[in-house]
């Protein structure tokens, strides 16, 4: 279980990047959170991840408070951020020094193999297309096998196509150990797509505006008019988000503190 | 779906192999167009001389260069002075590039010293380095100590500059990766410091080099009774132009060779680098 309480974010420059964002996220779910440029998305995950600080509030996995990256918490960027002077395998392996050598090149192995690109290992990351290395970076975050994996727009570089493709990918990989996934986008489809429940924000400062249930079951049919009706649903609570004469349609405390 | 296609296209072969041929005419012609210019002059020059069109006192031509060097060779004066030079360039380079690299690398990892560190050696670093010469000389005697001393001073400065701005230039969102990972102090500059400062680093050094091989002639001008400087005053003072032309095309070779050293050596270091290489891959 990962609770956010009350987490708020003010930048040294003075910037309130998020206030009082609070939501309960159970071991295995997928949460996607969406919302306009600048509304605390980024803030928000970098906090869990232990990157950054919140202000105000706490973060805690399985009653850990998290103020420092933790072991049981990965992240992908928007970038791939590979390390370049390492081989995709080495990428790959890199959380896990810790192991035996013979272990780790067999980890390194499946998870090549569950990517796709066995016949990239000793290939140099300069050397990959883009959907080639986010799928690295995919890989290098679940090898540790973590418990909870944050994305911040991990395809949103990525063409259509391959977006479409990293996507069914990542159910895939979820699948194998269901770790929580929390997915920060600005694609509607994406959302929808991926996860069981979608947040969205809206911007100054940074807050919850509306939480959606998806209750679709996978894999789900992009055409479906089931489908069409969840879309709607986000759309209209982001477009609502972004009208500043819609009141907060509920206090942030409220919507998080359902369970 | 179609796009799945991108994870299983066989594409291993793409790059690594090219043709023997191919591969012969990088390792050899490549390099061999380089020499083309200065052989060309040199037998311009040669055949200038032979056919009388200039007497070549002044400027001999290439073969009275090479007799005198066979000459110098032979009465085993040569590798005299080249020790003698050779040893000194290692010795400051040596300690221009320890102490470059450490204070280098504090300034950059640390704010606190690079404020404490860096307004004072910017400072220093603006004095031209040949003004140390008489103080070093009072200090430190005119032997070999203020030489390299000399010689370190003109390296350390490029090595210093070069290691801080690496360090100051890591790319942060390389070091979050390190930090997502929870490398220790020293496991972050093992596993993603160092190697992000290399490609850097081996410029620095090259440069260093290369002001440490202009600094040994200085310091060698400065009363040396051996060391390839010394043989260029002293064919200003006896009116030998070949012997000077012969110390000038050791430092030329020499140079040239360390300079490659360093390159081979750091090479495989850097095979990973995605970096624009004008002309096709040297
Ligand atoms: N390091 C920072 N320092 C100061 N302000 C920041 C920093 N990072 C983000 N901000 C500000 O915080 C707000 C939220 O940013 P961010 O979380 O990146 O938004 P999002 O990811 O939703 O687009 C923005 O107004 C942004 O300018
Ligand atoms: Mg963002």
């Amino acid at each position: 279980m990962l609770a956010l309480d009350k987490v708020g974010k003010t930048y040294p420059n003075g910037v309130h990047a998020l206030e009082r964002f609070s939501a309960a996220i159970p071991q295995g779910e997928i949460v996607a959170i969406i919302g306009g440029s600048g509304c605390g998305k980024s803030t928000l995950l970098r906090a869990v991840a232990g990157l950054d600080r919140a202000s105000t509030g706490s973060i805690r996995i399985d009653n850990i408070d998290i103020t420092a990256p933790h072991e049981k918490i990965g992240i992908i960027f928007q970038e791939p951020r590979l390390l370049p002077w390492l081989s995709v395998a080495d990428n790959i392996g890199f959380g896990l020094s810790d192991l035996p050598a013979a272990t780790r090149r067999e980890k390194v192995a499946q998870a090549l193999a569950r990517v796709g690109l066995s016949d990239k290992a000793k290939a140099w990351p300069r050397e990959l297309s883009g959907g080639q290395a986010q799928r690295v970076a995919i890989a290098r975050a679940l090898v540790p096998q973590p418990e909870v994996l944050l994305l911040d727009e991990p395809f949103s570089a990525l063409d259509a196509f391959t977006r479409r493709d990293l996507q069914d990918h990542l159910l895939d990989l979820w699948a194998d150990t269901r770790p929580t996934l929390i997915l920060v986008t600005h694609d509607v489809d994406e959302a929808v797509v991926l996860a069981d429940r979608v947040l969205v924000m809206r911007p100054r400062p940074g807050r919850l505006f509306a939480e959606i249930q998806v209750n679709l079951a996978r894999p789900r049919d992009r055409a479906s008019p089931l489908f069409e009706a969840v879309k709607r649903r986000v759309l209209t609570a982001l477009d609502r988000s972004l009208d500043r004469n819609v009141p907060d349609s509920a206090p942030a405390e409220t919507v998080g503190a359902w369970w | 779906m179609a796009m799945t296609l991108d994870t299983t296209a066989p594409d291993v072969a793409e790059t690594r192999e090219k043709p023997a041929s191919n591969r012969r005419w990088q390792r050899f012609a490549r390099p061999a167009l380089g020499v083309v210019l200065p052989l060309t002059l040199a037998l311009a020059w040669e055949l200038a001389v032979w056919s009388g069109w200039s007497n070549g006192r002044l400027v001999p031509p290439p073969s009275r260069v090479f007799t005198t060097i066979m000459e110098l060779a032979r009465t085993g004066e040569l590798s005299r002075h080249i020790t003698t030079t050779l040893s000194r360039v290692t010795a400051g380079f040596g300690l221009g590039v320890v102490a470059g690299t450490l204070l280098g690398a504090i300034s950059g990892y640390w704010g606190i010293a690079r404020q404490l560190l860096d307004p004072t050696i910017q400072a220093l670093r603006a004095i031209p380095s040949i003004a140390w010469v008489p103080l070093f000389i009072l200090w430190l005697g005119i032997f070999e100590t203020s030489k390299v001393a000399l010689i370190a001073v003109g390296v350390f400065f490029p090595v210093y500059l070069g290691v801080m701005g690496a360090i100051l230039s890591v790319d942060r969102k390389i070091v979050e990766v390190g930090r997502t990972f929870r490398l220790s102090g020293p496991a972050m500059i093992r596993r993603i410091l160092l190697p992000a400062v290399l490609p850097a680093y081996v410029v620095a050094l090259r440069v260093g080099l290369g002001l440490g091989w202009m600094f040994v002639v200085a310091a060698e001008f400065m009363g040396a009774s051996e060391g390839l400087g010394y043989l260029l005053i002293d064919g200003q003072q006896l009116g030998k132009p070949a012997q000077i032309l012969a110390a000038i095309t050791i430092f030329a070779l020499l140079g040239k060779t360390t300079d490659w050293l360093i390159e081979l050596i750091t090479t495989p270091l850097l095979r990973w680098q995605d970096a624009f290489r004008p002309g096709g891959e040297a």
